[in-house]
């Protein structure tokens, strides 16, 4: 039987402002244990919380960014269960009326778009954590995070598969640092993806039932414990057992989901509206004010650099990852650089090398002016494609500008037919196999010839001119 | 002394009759002398108290203080205090020390009042007779045998036999003005978002509300001018200007339109207090206020809807009352639920544990359109009804409680019972309406009748008008209990 995998998330996102959801603690990571706490954080008897307006801000931000509707009105609620990280017994979030509701973000699979719808967004505080660590005996609870304001963006289970999924929660990602309401450390938590999975006949109608994956905070993570998720659900089914829906952690290090509550333990959270906090109304001047403030968003940058600069779709979204790298390249091809080349140097050597060496594009040791430099010089046939590669190698290295380099290391182009035709000569010498299939109609046969011409001229020749001679001397 | 009004007191105070440091020690006396007999009191802490005057002394000594200064108030035990055990009627928070103080204490303290002491309460304020303190009864000052009211009933007893010249008080269902009516007492229950909920511990978020208890119309507006005031750490605070709530108490109350809601003189009202509460009628009418029947249809249903809707808030308010980071931890237990369960079993008394239960039934999966929603909308209903009210009238005027103070145990094992005994209060709560209790007269086995006046929102000024008017008029107020 043929399988059709369905995915939705809901992704954790701590929002980046410098005190609480409902108090007046700081949100900053990483304090000694305890020491961010309000009286609210710690729930002391008639504490009361206050909404922090900003972390409202950040919501309307990211709904104006989706195209969703921004609730005028939105309430809180409470989110009853007892747990010691929880320190009222309860949660704030919003149940039913989110603060952003619909909306969508387009993904691109295998240069395909698809656009994924999202169901709501709603705003709620985190938990504190549970502390074993340095601890002999019993647990210690760290009521720091308790109060750090979450946006939880909830999508629909629009999602096919694995590489769907992570190109969603990285789009996602993308969008919620370009914008600036979250700072993606996902290392310390600051966004964590809980994934839907269910599995269905192809040209089934019905959802199967699903079975979530808690607190995934890597794209890797997302992408394996789908995998793992779907081979169990499938296995399952086709040994004649049924999936039960439960709530379930995946473990890297052995690969495997593992239930963790099933549907029967499933909690009664008897949410109600929190009498403590009025309806949360939002006005259309606060709306505007938000929106006008808006950076450009990534889908209209990519449409704008296929349209300006000429480039592929997949270039586009490839250099609008993040803001700094879509802001390296625009910079680059304002110095000079040719849009496409630049596209290509930047998805290629640059980024690779960030990539080995864990940079991020604003600490690249070669800047944006810097790289048009070397872009130019190729453009202009100074120095071949080959020769710009170790170039930009010592510019890396050595922090020169690509021209200094150049004349140091004498790797100018030749462009001198004389010198280069006695190398031609002497590789054609060597080579009357070669000739003989390129009379015979074999065009490619020369092509071959042009990297002896290349190596024989310490790869300071002209591709282009080598293989013009060679055909006119055979020829 | 004792039986000075606040104006009295202060006038003493600024002409240097006597300072703060004599009159809290007289009052710490009386207390001290008569608290073994009434429990008015959870925590007396003479050091405390005197320092406190002493403090107040000094400011006067060093410049000009407020109108209150240096006078005593006594403190219902739910309004968080930094420095003083903190209790809330409950062996949970039987040795919870407040490491911050509740916007009401801190008004208090900056306008120099002293605080007497910590008042007895039922358990997280939930009952009407004071019974369920961890701390045991409150007596009844007029008669040892009845109940003081609740849930503010040490309060009342404090004011009541002049341990205190004035005290703090809160008010979900009736908890000021049911005892301050079993007492003889004057007390207010502000609209709803005038007086600051942060540091007064929650029992029902959407009806709490604290308030003045004192001897007098007078004094409680005095107090209120102090209690009241935004607060931006309550965000159903409201934001409006300071007032003063006795600009108006001289006014004459010719013209005042009474309204005597017909639901609140019906079946069940006892034949004593009827006759006290029309003698007041009376007496409003000698003052030139007139009289119309007017009617609050949905009376009755206020007793499930409060029900419904308090417990539901309070199942999830004393959740934080776990035994992880403060209050009481059983010291055995298993595992983490264990310890959730013994901690709550051994700390929360029978009343606390029916309302959490209730409230977790009625907002549970499948009980909650049926229950919860349900009752908002009867509560919208309730709200209704008194706005189409005051469209006839400016004061709705009717008893406090169906019966005067019954006796210590009469209903303790009926909870319903006493439930019932609520009907006229809780419509007030459920409205967010400001609404009071006026001593007028005694009943027939000489326990006090309160007179409810209830008015639109804001008009606190109005109703201590109406109260101080009757109060010029008559000396109910001015009677006291033998002790």
């Amino acid at each position: 039987m043929k399988w059709e995998v369905v995915i939705g998330l809901e992704v954790h996102t701590q929002l980046t402002t410098q005190s609480k959801i409902f108090s007046g603690a700081s949100t900053a990571f990483g304090a000694e244990p305890n020491t961010q706490t309000a009286v609210v954080d710690i729930a002391l008897p008639g504490a009361l919380p206050v909404m922090n307006k900003a972390a409202v801000e950040k919501a309307i931000q990211f709904g104006l960014a989706i195209g969703a509707k921004v609730n005028r009105r939105s309430v809180f609620a409470r989110k009853n269960y007892f747990y010691p990280d929880l320190p009222k017994g309860y949660q704030i979030s919003q149940f039913e009326l989110p603060v952003v509701e619909g909306g969508a973000i387009t993904i691109n699979v295998d240069g395909v778009d698809k656009v994924i719808n999202l169901t709501r967004a709603h705003l709620e505080e985190d938990a504190g954590k549970s502390v074993h660590e340095g601890l002999h005996d019993g647990t210690g609870i760290d009521l720091n995070r308790a109060g750090t304001p979450l946006l939880e963006i909830v999508s629909e289970p629009e999602m096919r598969s694995a590489a769907e999924a992570v190109a969603y929660a990285k789009a996602l990602y993308s969008l919620v640092t370009w914008i600036g309401i979250c700072d993606g450390n996902m290392q310390e938590g600051s966004f964590r993806c809980d994934v839907n999975v269910s599995v269905r006949p192809q040209g089934q109608a019905e959802f199967g039932t699903r079975r979530e994956i808690k607190n995934l905070n890597s794209f890797k993570f997302i992408e394996q414990a789908i995998a793992a998720e779907v081979r169990y659900q499938i296995e399952l089914i086709e040994d004649g057992g049924k999936v039960q829906q439960a709530t379930v952690l995946f473990n890297p290090d052995t690969g495997e989901t593992r239930a963790m509550r099933s549907k029967e333990d499933a909690h009664d959270y008897r949410y109600f509206p929190d009498p403590d906090l009025p309806p949360l109304v939002i006005g259309e001047d606060w709306i505007e004010r938000v929106r006008s403030a808006l950076p450009e968003l990534p889908a209209t940058m990519q449409t704008r650099f296929v349209g300006v600069y000429g480039i592929p779709a997949y270039d586009a979204v490839t250099l609008t990852a993040s803001k700094a790298l879509a802001a390296y390249y625009e910079a680059t091809v304002a110095a000079g650089a040719d849009a496409k080349l630049a596209s290509n140097w930047i998805m290629g050597d640059i980024s690779a090398t960030l990539n080995r060496e864990e940079k991020d594009i604003s600490a690249s040791p070669v800047s944006s002016e810097a790289l048009a430099g070397l872009i130019k010089r190729v453009m202009d046939s100074t120095i071949n494609n080959k020769t710009a590669k170790d170039v930009l190698r010592k510019m890396w290295d050595e922090g020169l500008a690509a021209d200094a380099i150049i004349e140091r290391d004498g790797l100018k182009q030749e462009t001198d037919t004389g010198a280069i035709e006695a190398i031609v000569d002497a590789v054609l010498a060597a080579n009357p196999k070669a000739i003989e299939e390129y009379r015979s109609g074999k065009e490619k046969a020369l092509n071959a010839l042009v990297g002896q011409v290349m190596k024989g001229s310490g790869g300071k020749a002209n591709p282009a001119m080598a293989l013009e001679l060679l055909k006119k001397k055979v020829g | 002394m004792i039986e000075s009004s606040l104006k009295q007191l202060a006038a003493a105070l600024a002409a240097k009759q006597i300072s703060a440091v004599e009159l809290a020690t007289e009052f710490l006396n009386r207390a001290e002398q008569y608290n073994g007999a009434l429990n008015a009191f959870i925590t007396l802490d003479k050091q405390k108290t005197l320092a406190e005057a002493l403090a107040a002394d000094q400011a006067r000594a060093n410049g000009p203080v407020g109108p209150l200064a240096g006078i005593p108030v006594a403190h219902k035990d739910i309004f968080c205090q930094e420095g003083w055990r903190t209790t809330c009627g409950s062996k949970m928070l039987g040795n919870f020390v407040s490491p911050y103080s509740a916007h009401v204490i801190e008004q208090c303290r900056a306008a120099g009042l002293v605080t007497l002491g910590r008042t007895n309460m039922d358990e997280f304020a939930m009952g009407s007779s004071n019974e369920n303190s961890y701390f045991g009864a409150v007596k009844n000052p007029w008669d040892g045998a009845a109940v003081p009211g609740g849930s503010s009933g040490g309060s009342a007893t404090a004011v009541a036999a002049r341990l205190a010249p004035i005290a703090t008080g809160t008010d979900t269902g009736g908890s000021i003005r049911q005892p301050a009516s079993f007492c003889g007492i004057t007390g207010i229950k502000p609209t709803y978002g005038v007086v600051s909920r942060f540091g007064m511990i929650a029992y029902a978020s959407s009806l709490d509300q604290g308030g003045p208890m004192g001897k007098s119309a007078e004094d409680c507006a005095l107090l209120l001018n102090v209690m009241a005031g935004f607060d931006a750490r309550d965000a159903t605070s409201l934001a409006r200007e300071r007032e003063d709530y006795a600009r108006d108490l001289d006014r004459p109350l010719a013209g005042l339109r009474i309204g005597l809601p017909k639901e609140y003189f019906a079946e069940g009202l006892a034949q004593d207090v009827a006759a006290a509460i029309d003698a007041a009628i009376g007496e409003y009418k000698k003052l030139g206020a007139t009289v119309v029947e007017i009617s609050l249809p949905n009376t009755k249903l206020a007793i499930p809807s409060y029900y419904v809707i308090a417990p539901a808030e309070a199942s999830s308010n004393l959740s934080r009352f776990d035994g992880v980071r403060y209050g009481h931890r059983a010291a055995q237990f298993e595992g983490l639920n264990g310890m959730y369960e013994q901690s709550r079993a051994e700390g929360f008394g029978w009343e606390v544990k029916r309302r959490i239960l209730t409230g977790t039934y009625v907002l549970s999966h499948g009980y909650y359109d049926a229950y919860y929603l349900q009752a908002q909308k009867i509560r919208r209903l309730i709200a209704n009804d008194f706005q189409a009210a005051f469209e006839q009238c400016d004061v709705i005027a009717g008893p406090v409680a169906p019966t005067t103070a019954w006796n210590l145990g009469e209903k303790s094992d009926d909870p319903v019972a006493m439930y019932l005994a609520d009907i006229y209060t809780l419509g007030v709560n459920l409205a967010g309406l400001p609404a009071m209790s006026v001593p007028v007269g005694f009943g027939s086995t000489g326990r006090p009748v309160g007179l409810q006046l209830i008015g639109n929102y804001f008009s606190e000024a109005r109703l201590l008008n109406a109260a101080h008017q009757f109060q010029l008029a008559t000396d109910w107020h001015t009677r006291t209990p033998e002790l």
